[in-house]
């Protein structure tokens, strides 16, 4: 098993403990709030995703052939997304990266309470991500 | 049966909320408040009810059968006309036209009537609170034929300013555009002054009326307004269906806008003869069920002290504003004089969403965002904002509740 599908099982594991949709939107406000901030310098256009509802700012560097991830929003429990995609996505290789299937928004329950447009927020996150890691592969290769 | 009001039910909270079923649903086992009326109403039993009637009973296409059902859906199809030309107060049936809703509405007029109209160096003239649904078409318009879409400003307080009128209503101006009452701020514009004062110059006005129908009797002929569309999922009725007012002698100018059946007289391959107001104006078949489900969201107005109804929901509107008002982190957007039950906030210092979703958590449906009124927020320098929309089933307990649960949200959310 992967890395990545270790740290998905265990924050499936964690979301198990709730019942509620109440007790997820709770904990995922409480990870959002613990994220580190990103630097201002870092929130630059260049790094934003603008989302309907919310920004994010994504910040990519690179330290041994693996990638860090580093995020923002203006949004709490965006936030809190970004630092559930950290922990699976952040300090990987790029191939691992390119290769994330990210089956745990799904497993968690997550999905169906985003609309669409908060839905697409994430699903844009993610492809951001990716296509970091497709640019550091082709920069070392 | 007469079709104009005539209030059989005293206003009673308690009981009307019994015509609502959805009310009753208790989202995450939470009781369920639903604030979200200014994106759309629900639904009266009747209505419902109407549409089942229509889909087990008696479903045929309309004006093409001889069969006895094609005669009962074209009958119960037709007489809506009639309710609705009542219910806005037009002079003619003819007047009424059915379209998908507000939006289509605006478009068909900004395609037919504009693009006859309005040419190159012409300006449009719309306001500042407008629903994206009354700017991008005639935007479009403008796009196409080299003309200019011009703005009414609004001030501090959500109000149009209407000190430069006289300069924005001038030689160029084929058409003006605005909503009677906004979405996002919820005032109440004085279109009656505005049209006054276009028609002094010979211009034409139409009125976006997707949230006044809702919230108060509306006159197109008192008004004297020259179109005027509406949506009935916002006024207890069904989606996809809603109506367009245009003046008779307008409609009978203005080209069809799509083509194909029933907006014919006489087909060949050389040459086509439109049928009359307002046919030529609903190419193919019509919206059968959610047309006769919009008849019976009329007759349940009908039944309702539509009066009392608005003040109630005044009522609703005043309680909230001084409840929020007093929270600490709160700023409401737009106070108008007059408005209509929409109270728009910001919480210093939280994202909209965040607090809209967790109020959700607590079974409270509000909206948060840009409300598809993008240059409101950016006129107020906000993002966006949490949005409670009052429809008259909604009680004083609940606007006690919601704000309570705002509190929270904001010591939740702003530790
Ligand atoms: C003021 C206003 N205009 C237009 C619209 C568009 O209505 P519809 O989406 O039903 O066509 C709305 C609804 O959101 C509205 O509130």
């Amino acid at each position: 098993m992967s890395d990545i599908q270790q740290v998905e099982n265990e924050i499936v594991e964690d979301f198990e403990l709730f019942e509620e949709w109440e007790e997820k939107y709770q904990y995922i406000i409480e990870l959002g709030q613990k994220l580190p901030p990103l630097a201002e310098e870092f929130k630059t256009d260049d790094r934003k995703i603008k989302g309907c509802q919310s920004s994010v700012w994504l910040h990519a560097s690179e330290s041994d052939g693996k990638i860090i991830f580093n995020a923002d929003s203006d949004s709490t429990f965006v936030k809190g997304e970004i630092a559930l995609l950290i922990q699976v996505m952040s300090g990987r290789t790029p191939e691992e990266i390119i290769n994330a299937e990210l089956g745990f928004i799904d497993r968690i329950g997550l999905r169906q309470h985003m609309a669409q447009t908060r839905a697409n927020g994430l699903a844009s996150m993610i492809k951001q991500m990716k296509l970091y890691a497709i640019g550091f592969q082709h920069k070392t290769a | 049966m007469s079709t104009t009001a005539n209030p059989t039910k005293a206003f009673d909270v308690v009981n009307i909320r019994r015509d609502f079923p959805v009310l009753n649903e208790q989202p995450y086992g939470k009781r369920l408040v639903y604030f979200d009326n200014a994106a759309t109403s629900q639904k009266p039993t009747a209505v419902i009810q109407a549409l089942v009637d229509y889909y087990t009973r008696y479903n045929a296409n309309v004006h093409r059968g001889v069969h006895y059902l094609s005669q009962r859906a074209s009958d119960a199809f037709d007489s809506v006309r009639g309710k609705v030309k009542d219910f806005i107060h037009a002079a003619d049936e003819r007047e009424i036209i059915f379209v998908r809703g507000t939006t289509e509405g605006i478009n068909l007029v900004a395609s037919t009537y504009g693009r006859k109209n309005v040419k190159a160096g012409d300006e449009v003239l719309v306001s500042a609170m407008e629903h994206h649904s009354n700017i991008v078409p005639w935007q479009m318009l403008c796009e196409e034929k080299g003309a200019t879409l011009k703005i009414i400003p609004m001030n501090d307080k959500g109000e149009l300013i209407l000190d430069n009128l006289e300069q924005l209503l001038n030689e160029r101006t084929k058409i003006v555009s605005i909503v009677h009452t906004g979405n996002s701020l919820g005032t109440i514009n004085p279109v009656k002054e505005i049209i006054k004062r276009a028609h002094a110059k010979g211009i034409p006005v139409m009125v976006d009326g997707a949230q006044a129908v809702a919230h108060g009797s509306v006159d197109v002929q008192y008004l004297d307004c020259d179109f005027f569309a509406f949506s009935a999922h916002k006024m207890l009725g069904p989606t996809g269906i809603g109506a367009l007012y245009g003046k008779l002698h307008l409609l009978e100018e203005m080209p069809p806008y799509q083509g194909g059946g029933e907006m014919i007289s006489h087909v060949s391959f050389d040459h086509t003869t439109y049928n009359e107001v307002p046919y030529k104006f609903e190419a193919g078949t019509p919206n059968i069920a959610d047309v006769i489900a919009l008849g019976a969201a009329i007759d349940y107005w009908n039944t309702l002290d539509r009066e009392a109804a608005t003040k109630y929901e005044q009522e609703l509107l005043h309680y909230c504003t001084e409840k929020l008002s007093v929270v600490n982190g709160v700023r409401i957007i737009g106070n108008a004089d007059n408005k209509a039950s929409v109270v728009s906030f910001v919480l210093e210092g939280i994202n909209a969403m965040d607090a809209g979703m967790y109020l959700d958590t607590k079974g409270i449906a509000v909206r948060t965002g840009q409300h598809c009124t993008e240059p409101v927020m950016t006129r107020f320098c906000i993002p966006g904002t949490i949005r409670a929309s009052f429809m008259f089933y909604n009680t004083k307990e609940e606007i006690d509740f919601f704000v309570e649960q705002v509190e929270k949200a904001i010591s939740f959310l702003n530790p």
